[in-house]
């Protein structure tokens, strides 16, 4: 999901903005994303510890992490720090 | 012109004039580092807050970084803040200029120009402002003490309107002006007070959802200035420069406001022209250097010589308009530039005012002059011969040399 941007006439100025950085998400110009392969995966949560961005949210509810795509900037420490190479990134 | 409120005359020289008009501006926060030709404003202003003249806090920095820094932080908690510098002093300042211009923070800052090292000088030219240019204040050049006493107090109401949030800049030429002691006619305080008026904010939406006046409150906290990543960073820019846009408007009003009270306008706050509409030959140039021109066109006049001057008051926003406009029956032109800007097709004012002509119907002959680098004396003499190289331009019908260095020992 991609969130509206605003024309430079409905923004405030100077970076004034709602919910602060919320409304400037990181997703819309990476190039690469992370894709997770459900099959190896081992919920070891080392993924949501190591993202810069916080973009990999624990679920409890469901027993299972989410990726953020909307803040996500494609960094690829994620995959890096996966014990399990379960998290590939793949271009967008 | 006849001014409707009683004023005083004080002998001022340029920097005091400024000092006295930031006093009467009802300033809450100065944060100043002295740097020549600027002290003396510094100084002043020091004075009035020790004798309890003015209730201001007075921040002494370690540098004009800080300087700026603790003026930007004022100015967007809702204060009215204002600063002084001059030369390596505004170098320093650069990165602060840009982000007091990125968070329209409505700072006025009074720039005693002089000129940038090496080699080490501190007399006057334009080196240092025309540096800054670029960096998103308006930059207001004045010619005399009087026009710096009124620019300032227009500075704040121009910098403070809700279409504009953008810092100023006020130059005057450093010893020329800043030095050198004049008549200066002064408002009363409640006058410029009524002026100034309190500062007005624009309403923005908050972290909370909430609207709220655009300036840093605990109770109501914003986030202002952090971060805009490249998917928004080029709409606050441009957001800037349609508030320059609205500038040449507002400075104009302000400029017709003032009239009103004190009787003195500076042609229409953007350009003075002097005998500029049926000029065949014009000099267009910034700051002191008009006053000689001026005495010098009289005496033309007088000779029978149609020559004219265009002061460029207002460089940032330019008024490309208003120079075409004025320029129009101009056949040979002459821009003076202050400053260098090495290795491009003559000065900077040359550049903009031969480029604000190429969309022009007519095109008049245009050449550059390079002078007073360094606080060079320019006299009544040279701007004479530039007027008779203007003259003679016309006689050949073209340019010869375009940029030529005035004053220079060859």
């Amino acid at each position: 999901m991609t969130a509206k941007e605003k024309s430079w006439k409905e923004i405030s100025p100077a970076g004034v903005c709602w919910k602060s950085s919320t409304q400037f998400l990181t997703g819309d110009w990476k190039t690469y994303k992370p894709v997770r392969d459900l099959e190896k995966c081992t919920r070891c949560l080392l993924c949501v510890l190591f993202c810069p961005d916080g973009a990999i949210h624990w679920k409890p509810e469901k027993g299972d992490i989410e990726f953020d795509y909307n803040f996500c900037k494609g960094c690829g420490i994620c995959a890096n720090e996966c014990p399990a190479k379960a998290i590939e990134m793949k271009l967008e | 012109m006849k001014s409707v409120v009683k004023q005083e005359v004080l002998a001022l020289n340029g920097d005091e004039a400024v000092a006295f008009a930031a006093k009467q501006s009802d300033v809450d926060v100065v944060a100043a580092y002295p740097i020549t030709p600027q002290t003396i404003i510094v100084e002043r202003f020091s004075e009035y807050v020790a004798n309890g003249e003015v209730e201001t806090e007075f921040v002494c920095t370690e540098s004009e970084h800080s300087a700026l820094t603790a003026c930007l932080a004022a100015s967007v908690t809702g204060a009215r803040a204002f600063t002084a510098s001059a030369s390596a002093g505004l170098a320093l300042m650069h990165e602060m200029l840009f982000v007091t211009s990125g968070c329209r923070a409505p700072v006025v800052m009074a720039i005693a120009n002089r000129a940038l090292s090496a080699p080490l000088n501190i007399h006057g030219d334009h080196s240092d402002t025309m540096t800054e240019r670029d960096s998103g204040w308006i930059q207001i050049y004045v010619e005399n003490a009087q026009e710096a006493y009124d620019s300032v107090i227009q500075a704040f109401k121009i910098a403070e309107n809700t279409d504009v949030l953008l810092p100023v800049i006020v130059g005057l030429d450093g010893f020329t002006l800043s030095h050198t002691l004049e008549n200066v006619h002064v408002l009363s305080d409640d006058a410029v007070k009524r002026f100034v008026g309190t500062r007005k904010f624009i309403n923005v939406t908050n972290h909370e959802g909430r609207t709220v006046p655009f300036k840093l409150d605990p109770d109501n906290p914003t986030s202002m200035g952090p971060i805009a990543l490249p998917n928004y960073y080029f709409e606050f820019k441009r957001q800037q420069e349609e508030a320059m846009k609205n500038a040449l408007k507002v400075i104009q009003d302000v400029n017709k406001e003032y009239a009103e009270i004190s009787g003195r306008s500076y042609g229409d706050g953007l350009v003075d022209a002097y005998y500029v509409e049926d000029a065949e030959v014009a000099i267009v140039c910034l700051g002191s250097t008009a006053g000689t021109v001026k005495a010098v066109v009289d005496e033309l006049r007088a000779e029978g010589v149609k020559a004219g001057l265009l002061r460029i008051r207002t460089f940032r926003p330019l008024p490309v308009e208003r120079i075409v406009d004025t320029l129009k029956n101009a056949k040979a032109v002459a821009v003076m530039d202050r400053s260098m800007s090495f290795g491009g097709n003559g000065g900077p004012v040359f550049h903009e005012v031969r480029h604000a002509l190429y969309d022009a119907d007519k095109h008049p002959y245009i050449v550059n002059y390079i002078y007073g680098l360094g606080g060079r004396d320019t006299s009544p003499m040279q701007i004479r011969k530039i007027y008779e190289d203007l003259q003679k331009i016309l006689r050949i019908k073209r340019v010869e040399t375009r940029v030529q260095y005035l004053g220079l020992r060859e």
